[in-house]
C-alpha cells in the first residue's frame, strides 16, 4: 500500500501466467508462456495463425487444463477451476468466431451474463476462501424466481442495468432485436457488451476486429479504450494484424509456434528483427506496408 | 423511461387479468363437458391434459434446454408405479401379488391420490437426479442413446422386481381417480411452473445453454448444474403425468407397448408437432395427438372400397398418423408454432391485422 504512493500502482499484475505449457498430443500449442498482465493496461497478443494465441485464452478461462504451469488471477490460483467459476471470479471473454445466443434478443443476451450473480455459488465459495466479498446476494434464487417471491424487483434491476450497459455501448435501440439478426459489426460489439455484463476485472478479446474494414477496426480500438476507462478493466487483446493494435496497446506480446518471441511497447515491437522475420516467414508482408 | 416502465407494468397486469379470465373460461368449458360428455369422451379429454403434461415437461429439456433426451417414458413409468403402489388398498395388493407376495413395506403403503402424485413426482425427480449425473455428461447422440437405455433399464427393473412391481403381471385394480379436474388441474400447475421458470433468469440460462453451451459456460453459467436442474424438473412433472396416467388406465404393466420407447416417441411427436421449444405448441400438439389417436380409429374399422368388403386392419391409424405427421413437418418445418408462444400481445396484433384487412 505504501509503495503505491510512488506511482507504481499501475504495475500491479492482475494476471500471472507461470511457465504455462499446453500440449495436444504431440503438438505444443503453448510453450512455456511466462508473463503477466498489469492492472489497467491494454495488452496485445499478436502472432501468425496457429501461434497459440487462442489457446492461451482457452487455458486462462479454464476450457483447457494446462499440461504444466500455473495461472494466478487477482491473487487466486485459478488453474484448477472451471470456465463458469473463472468468469464468476472476474475474467470475461469473447470468441474468435462469434458465439452469441442467436435466437435470444440483444437484451436477453446481456441478461444471461448477469445470471451467474444469482446462481454460481461454487465460485462464490472460492472468493470467500480467499477472503474476498462473495458476489451472489440473497438466497434460494431458483425458488424465488419460480414463485416470484421478491423476484420481480430483482428482474427489474437486472433489466435496468442491462439497458444502461447497452446505452453505453450504443446498442440500446436494438435491445429487442434477435441477436442473430444484427449486422456483423454490431454482433461483435454485443459480444463485448455481454462479456462486460458479467462484471469482469479482466477482459479477454479474441480478434475482435476480424472481418472489419480499417475504419471499423479503428473505431473498435477507440471503443476498447473507452470501455477500459469506463469499466476500470484490464484488457488483453488478440489480433493477428499488427497494425490494428499499434495504436491501442500499451504493451505487446508476440507469439510464434507457441513461444513468446518478443515483448515490449509497440515501437519496440515494430523494430524487433525477430518479429519482422516471423511476420515475413508467415506471409505477413502487409506489416511492412 | 418511467412512463415506459409504467405502461409495461399496466400491460403485465392486464395480461394477468386476461390469463385468469382465460383459465376461468376453460374451467367453465370443462365443467360443461363434465356434465354433457359421455364417459368415453371424458376419458379422452382427461388424456389430452395428461399428454399435455408429458409434452410440456419433455419440451423443457428437449426444446428449452436443447438437450435431446429420450428417457421420458422411464420417468413416467417411475411415477406411475410409485403412485399406483401408494393408492392401491392393501387388501387389493394382497390379491394381485400372486406369484410372490408384496414386500411388507410396499404391501401396507396407502395414501390419498394427491399425496401419491406428489410422491410420484418426487421419486421421478430423484431418479432423474441419479441418472442425470452420468447421462448429462454426454452430449448429442450419445446422450440420447444413454437416456433411452436408462429408461429401458427402469422398465426391465419393473419387469423383474417381482415383490415390488408384481413383475410382468403388472398392477391391476388401480382406483380410477383421474378425472377431468385432476388432469387439467395438474396441467395448469405444470404450465404455470414451467412458464414462470422459463420467463425468469433461470429460464434464460437454459435457453442460453440451448443456443450455445460454450458461450453459456463462459458467461458464468454452470451448464451441467442447470441442465440437471431442467432434467429433474422435467422428470418431476413426468412422474406426475405418470401418476395421472396410471389412475386413468387403472392397469399398468411393464410391457414395451405401455411404458417403452414408443411412449417417448409419442410425446416427442406431440412436442415436435407443436414446435420444439414452444410451451403453447407442446400443449396444442398433445391435444391434437390425443384427438387424432381417437379420431383415426375409424381407419381400423372394417371398410368397403369399390363394393368389396375389407376386414379391419390393426394399427392402420398409426400409419395414417405417421403420414399426417410427415406432411405437417414438410409444410411447417419447425412444427406448428416453431419456437413462438401464444401471447396476449400476439393475439392483439393478430386481431389488429384482421380488423385492418376487414375495414378495407
Ligand atoms: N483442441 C485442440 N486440439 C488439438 N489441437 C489444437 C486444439 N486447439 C488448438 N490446437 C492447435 O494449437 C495450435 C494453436 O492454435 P490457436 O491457439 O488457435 O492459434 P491462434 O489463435 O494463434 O491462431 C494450432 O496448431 C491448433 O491447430
Ligand atoms: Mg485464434
Amino acid at each position: 500500500m505504501i509503495r503505491n504512493t510512488q506511482g507504481k500502482s499501475e504495475r500491479n499484475p492482475i494476471l500471472k501466467l507461470e511457465h504455462v505449457t499446453m500440449r495436444f498430443g504431440g503438438l505444443t500449442a503453448v510453450d512455456d508462456f511466462d508473463n503477466v498482465a498489469y492492472e489497467g493496461e491494454i495488452l496485445g497478443i499478436i502472432g501468425p495463425n496457429g501461434a497459440g494465441k487462442t489457446t492461451v485464452f482457452n487455458v486462462i478461462t479454464g476450457i483447457y487444463f494446462p499440461t504444466s504451469g500455473r495461472i494466478i488471477f487477482d491473487g487466486i490460483d485459478i488453474t484448477p477451476y472451471k470456465p463458469h467459476q473463472i468468469t464468476h471470479l472476474g475474467v470475461a471473454r469473447t470468441f474468435q468466431n462469434i458465439r452469441l445466443f442467436g435466437d435470444l434478443s440483444v437484451l436477453d443476451n446481456v441478461l444471461v451474463a448477469q445470471h451467474h450473480l444469482l446462481s454460481t455459488r461454487d465460485a462464490d465459495k472460492i472468493l470467500v476462501r480467499h477472503g474476498k466479498e462473495p458476489k451472489v446476494k440473497g438466497h434460494l434464487w431458483f425458488w424465488r424466481a419460480v414463485f416470484k417471491i421478491g423476484y420481480r424487483e430483482k428482474e427489474r434491476q437486472m433489466i435496468e442495468e442491462a439497458m444502461n450497459l447497452l446505452r453505453k455501448v450504443q446498442l440500446d435501440h436494438l435491445a429487442y432485436e434477435k441477436a442473430s439478426s444484427l449486422p456483423y459489426g454490431q454482433q461483435r460489439k454485443l459480444e463485448i457488451a455481454r462479456a462486460l455484463a458479467t462484471e469482469p476485472k479482466l477482459l479477454l478479446l479474441d480478434e475482435p476486429a476480424a472481418g472489419m474494414n480499417p475504419k471499423e477496426s479503428e473505431e473498435l480500438m477507440e471503443f476498447i479504450k473507452y470501455i477500459r476507462d469506463e469499466f476500470k478493466l484490464t484488457v488483453i487483446l488478440i489480433e493477428h494484424d499488427m497494425k490494428v493494435v499499434m495504436g491501442v496497446c500499451e504493451r505487446i506480446i508476440v507469439m510464434d509456434s507457441g513461444k513468446i518471441i518478443a515483448e515490449g511497447t509497440p515501437q519496440e515491437i515494430s523494430r524487433n528483427p525477430r518479429v519482422i522475420e516471423a511476420y515475413l516467414g508467415k506471409e505477413w508482408e502487409h506489416v511492412n506496408t | 423511461m418511467v412512463t415506459a416502465m409504467r405502461t409495461m407494468k399496466e400491460k403485465t397486469r392486464r395480461d394477468l387479468t386476461l390469463t385468469v379470465l382465460f383459465v376461468i373460461f376453460v374451467a367453465i368449458l370443462l365443467q360443461v363437458a363434465n356434465v354433457k360428455f359421455d364417459s368415453y369422451q371424458k376419458q379422452v379429454l382427461s388424456l389430452m391434459a395428461i399428454y399435455g403434461i408429458m409434452a410440456v415437461s419433455l419440451n423443457l429439456v428437449n426444446g428449452i434446454t436443447g438437450v435431446f433426451s429420450l428417457g421420458h417414458a422411464g420417468f413416467i413409468l417411475l411415477g406411475a408405479y410409485t403412485s399406483a403402489l401408494l393408492t392401491i388398498p392393501p387388501e387389493q395388493k394382497a390379491m394381485i401379488f400372486i406369484i410372490e407376495p408384496a414386500h411388507p413395506f410396499i404391501a401396507n403403503l396407502h395414501t390419498d391420490f394427491f399425496t401419491a402424485t406428489i410422491v410420484a413426482g418426487g421419486i421421478s425427480a430423484l431418479g432423474a437426479f441419479i441418472i442425470g449425473f452420468p447421462v448429462l455428461r454426454l452430449s448429442g447422440d450419445y446422450l440420447a442413446i444413454a437416456s433411452l437405455g436408462f429408461s429401458e433399464v427402469l422398465r426391465i427393473l419393473a419387469l423383474n422386481l417381482q415383490s415390488i412391481t408384481n413383475g410382468s403381471l403388472g398392477l391391476k385394480g388401480i382406483p380410477n381417480h383421474t378425472n377431468i379436474w385432476w388432469s387439467w388441474g395438474w396441467l395448469l400447475v405444470t404450465v404455470l411452473f414451467i412458464v414462470s421458470l422459463v420467463k425468469s433468469s433461470y429460464g434464460r440460462a437454459l435457453l442460453a445453454i440451448r443456443e450455445n453451451p460454450i458461450a453459456a459456460e463462459a458467461m458464468g453459467i454452470n451448464v451441467f448444474k442447470h441442465t440437471l436442474l431442467s432434467f429433474v424438473i422435467s422428470a418431476f412433472f413426468a412422474g406426475v403425468s405418470g401418476s395421472l396416467y396410471a389412475h386413468w388406465l387403472t392397469t399398468i404393466d411393464p410391457r414395451i407397448t405401455t411404458f417403452g420407447p414408443v411412449l417417448t416417441y409419442y410425446v416427442l411427436i406431440m412436442v415436435v408437432l407443436g414446435g420444439l421449444g414452444s410451451v403453447s405448441g407442446s400443449i396444442i400438439g398433445a391435444i391434437l395427438f390425443a384427438f387424432l389417436m381417437e379420431w383415426l380409429r375409424m381407419f381400423e374399422q372394417p371398410f368397403t372400397l369399390f363394393g368389396r368388403q375389407y376386414p379391419a386392419i390393426q394399427g392402420m391409424r398409426m400409419l395414417v398418423l405417421s403420414v399426417l405427421f410427415v406432411v405437417t413437418m414438410i409444410v411447417w418445418k419447425r412444427g406448428l408454432f416453431g419456437r413462438a408462444e401464444i401471447t396476449w400481445d400476439g393475439i392483439r396484433k393478430l386481431m389488429k391485422k384482421f380488423r385492418r384487412s376487414g375495414s378495407r
